[in-house]
């Protein structure tokens, strides 16, 4: 995974804290900076997906690893 | 996209129904949709201050019980005093183990995000409810207040 700026921790989480939580962190940030997000919840990977294209913000990544879903978001507004 | 608005009317009180606005509602605000909850009737018990929502498996053949109760248990059974307490003791701590959010918690991230509670006045003098032990910030009103606030909505629901 690329390098991020601020990693959220969402692991035992479920719908909508993931969402919420990367909400909060991401206007903590710069434009331009990323967010990566780790979650154990498998209907986040639908919903960061939904959640980057009507923010505005880009999912650049969105994996499976050890039982684990890892995203990286890239603020763009 | 802080254009787009949703609009709930919410109506009932029960823990399991306080979910879908609450979760629908604060994660639309954090999608930058612009916000409100029309509380009506046993919905607006999930505006009090001091939330005691339970949940009942009565006259809800739909509703897991724990270890296949809800196949061989009575429908009768369901009724017994102390039912109610139990099956939401248990549904807490399974929501709880589980990583979902309390209502009580979810209600915070709505306000906090902005989102606009209405509640239904003729609701509060039908009971003779006290608005006083209603959370602050909610605007009471009734359908007019409603259709006021929520035309030109994009998503509408009633729950």
């Amino acid at each position: 995974m690329a390098n991020f700026d601020q990693e959220l921790d969402a692991t035992g989480l479920n719908c909508p804290l993931p969402i919420l939580r990367a909400k909060k962190a991401l206007a903590t940030l710069a434009t331009g900076q990323t967010l990566r997000v780790v979650s154990t919840d498998p209907g986040s990977v639908k919903d960061f997906d939904a959640f980057a294209k009507q923010t505005g913000n880009t999912l650049v990544e969105s994996k499976q690893e050890a039982g684990k879903y890892l995203f990286l978001i890239k603020k763009n507004v | 996209m802080a254009d787009k608005k949703l609009s709930i009317i919410t109506t009932k009180g029960t823990l399991d129904w306080a979910y879908p606005p609450f979760i629908l509602a604060s994660t639309a605000a954090a999608l930058g949709y612009q916000t409100n909850i029309f509380f009506t009737f046993y919905g607006l018990q999930l505006l009090r201050k001091d939330l005691n929502l339970k949940i009942s498996p009565l006259g809800n053949p739909a509703m897991p019980m724990p270890m296949g109760m809800d196949k061989w248990f009575p429908v009768l059974g369901t009724a017994l005093p102390g039912m109610e307490a139990i099956m939401t003791a248990m549904m807490k701590s399974k929501m709880k183990s589980k990583g979902v959010a309390s209502v009580e918690d979810l209600r915070a991230m709505c306000m906090e995000a902005e989102v606009k509670f209405v509640g239904c006045q003729m609701t509060i003098d039908l009971f003779d409810w006290n608005p006083k032990d209603f959370i602050d910030g909610v605007e009471l009103g009734g359908a007019a207040t409603y259709l006021a606030s929520s035309g030109g909505a994009d998503i509408t629901l009633f729950i």
